[in-house]
């Protein structure tokens, strides 16, 4: 056997491996039954392929001759368990039995096996960082150390998270599958919401030197991806355009210096165009359906932002009714608040201030600084010096994020 | 496989709303009941008298103490058990969400534990021990 031929194998194997190991692992998973049997047999394909294959040639079906050899090599392990404990023949019979694998290799089934995955993952009986956790470490592949490190945490709690999560799934018996219409749009939106969180710790993250974690982000709009092309439902496509629209922004979001920089000062030049086009097409493609929610609002919002050249050509009025529609669709004082700095910018800051002090008044809002910032910058617009000043010192108080502080800091002096 | 359903509800909950309203929900809950029971789901249950006829056992300084009252004070109380079949857990709670008792108080679902092999393991001691 030539040397040639055994690295041209590897140099193919690394390649299916970047690419396919996530779906082999995902069918795995549905036909063994257990997440760390699926693991370990993905490994052992890999690693029987590297052995056959530069003898016996390239199989036809390469992904399914990895699973189908992932699955005797599990077969293989219970059976090697079962010396020690006879419990361990019952589960090999029992995955030998099942039909199913025969099918292992198609396309279809695959994607399927990988959405009923993010379903099992993200499933609502789960501890919500839990599901967060799983989903990464399962469906995207992430390391438990990389997932950590993402969510400044260590490792062994983020294990435990797993553990805990899988064991559920398997001692409750959670199954593999995509749910019925009926549940679906419940369903979804746990998922959704997992997306979303993932997408969000990376964009804004929560606490921190560093504003964005980028591979976060790209994971989750990895992840919508794999969505719509599964289950190209409205709301997946929107939460899809959301992401885009927000990412096409990432460069423009921070200075150099890491300084945090607000939507209307950003250099639009900046801003990824191919993302914007595909999140509007997204866009219009879920306003169409008319059955959108949310995060097709929401996404409709980072579209009209994108089609302006600057933030004073922005089409204000139909923002201000977009957030009308969202404060509907998904009530919360947050959007309230957004849409209170929208009406500013239609109506004058007058205008948006009352809207600002009405929400303050109500409470919900008052431990959050994006509230208070906010009120500063409408007084200062104003001249109202004394006022802007202390909700500047307000929102102050209210923040951890380093940029953030340092954003808020400047413009008290500014105001001097 | 088994779930067992805890079903909570408010004490005195159906002494206190309209007879209508009470008849019709027990109506509703035992017409679902037996539909269970037709498609095999319904593997056993039983209703519970209120928390203030239950006592609560505890083993304290080396001996047990009764005291009057339901183990948990909480605000909603186990009124019943229902021993579910279902295929996997999205099978149990697509089948206790269809159920009208969860609009009077909320619904435990818990995987019965197969206690099998710690069984035999004991029986296995214990023989030793006779042995």
């Amino acid at each position: 056997m030539s040397e040639s031929v055994i690295q041209q194998v590897r140099e193919h194997l690394d390649v299916l491996y970047r690419k396919e190991s996530g779906r082999i692992r995902a069918t795995l998973i549905r036909l063994l039954g257990d997440f760390d049997l699926a693991e370990d047999a993905v490994h052992d394909a890999f690693a029987a392929a590297l052995e056959k294959w530069p003898r016996d040639g390239m199989p036809e079906n390469p992904r399914a001759w990895l699973i189908s050899t992932g699955r005797f090599k599990a077969i293989d392990t219970l059976r090697r368990r079962a010396r020690f404990d006879a419990s361990q023949e019952k589960i090999a019979e029992e995955i030998e039995a099942r039909q199913g694998h025969e099918e292992g290799g198609k396309d279809e089934s695959i994607e399927d096996d990988r959405l009923k995955l993010v379903f099992t993952c993200c499933h609502p009986a789960l501890a919500p960082e839990g599901r967060v956790a799983l989903t990464l470490r399962e469906v995207c592949g992430l390391t438990t150390e990389e997932i950590a490190r993402a969510f400044l945490t260590t490792a062994p709690t983020l294990a435990q998270r797993i553990v805990r999560a899988k064991t559920k799934i398997r001692e409750a018996r959670i199954p593999y599958q995509v749910p019925s219409a009926e549940e679906l749009p419940e369903r979804l939106a746990a998922v959704l919401q997992v997306v979303y969180l993932v997408f969000n710790e990376g964009y804004l993250a929560s606490s921190g030197a560093s504003l964005i974690r980028a591979d976060l982000s790209g994971e989750a709009i990895r992840l919508g991806r794999l969505l719509v092309a599964s289950l190209p439902e409205p709301e997946v496509l929107g939460l899809l355009a959301l992401m885009l629209l927000q990412e096409s922004r990432r460069t423009a979001r921070t200075s150099a210096a890491g300084e945090l920089i607000l939507l209307e000062h950003q250099d639009r030049s900046l801003w990824n165009r191919e993302q914007i086009t595909e999140g509007i097409a997204l866009v219009e493609k879920a306003l169409i359906s008319r059955r959108f929610g949310s995060y097709t609002l929401q996404a409709a919002i980072a579209a009209v932002h994108a089609e302006a050249s600057t933030a004073a050509s922005t089409d204000w009025p139909q923002i201000v009714a977009l957030y009308t529609a969202l404060a509907q669709a998904a009530p919360s004082p947050v959007v309230e608040l957004n849409r209170a700095i929208a009406v500013a910018m239609s109506e004058g800051p007058e205008a948006g201030l009352a809207l600002v002090d009405a929400l303050l008044t109500r409470g919900e809002l008052n431990a959050y600084h994006l509230a208070h910032s906010a009120r500063a910058d409408l007084c200062r617009r104003l001249g109202r010096k004394s006022e802007a000043r202390s909700s500047y010192e307000r929102a102050l108080e209210l923040t951890q994020l380093e940029p953030e502080r340092r954003f808020l800091k400047k413009r008290l002096q500014e105001l001097e | 496989m088994k779930y067992i359903c805890l079903g909570y509800i408010e004490p005195n909950k159906l002494e206190t709303q309209p007879e209508a309203v009470t008849h019709a929900m027990v109506d509703e809950c035992f017409t679902y009941d037996d539909e269970l029971r037709k498609n095999g789901h319904f593997a056993g249950g039983h209703a519970l008298q209120g928390p203030q006829s239950a006592a609560t056992l505890r083993f304290e300084n080396g001996k047990v103490v009764v005291t009057d009252g339901p183990y948990a004070e909480t605000k909603e109380q186990l009124g019943g058990i229902l021993i579910l079949e279902a295929r996997d857990f999205n099978h149990a709670i697509e089948l206790m969400s269809k159920h009208p008792g969860v609009k009077a108080g909320p619904f435990e679902i818990r995987p019965a534990a197969d206690l099998s092999e710690m069984i035999q393991e004991s029986e296995r001691r214990r023989s030793d021990n006779d042995a």
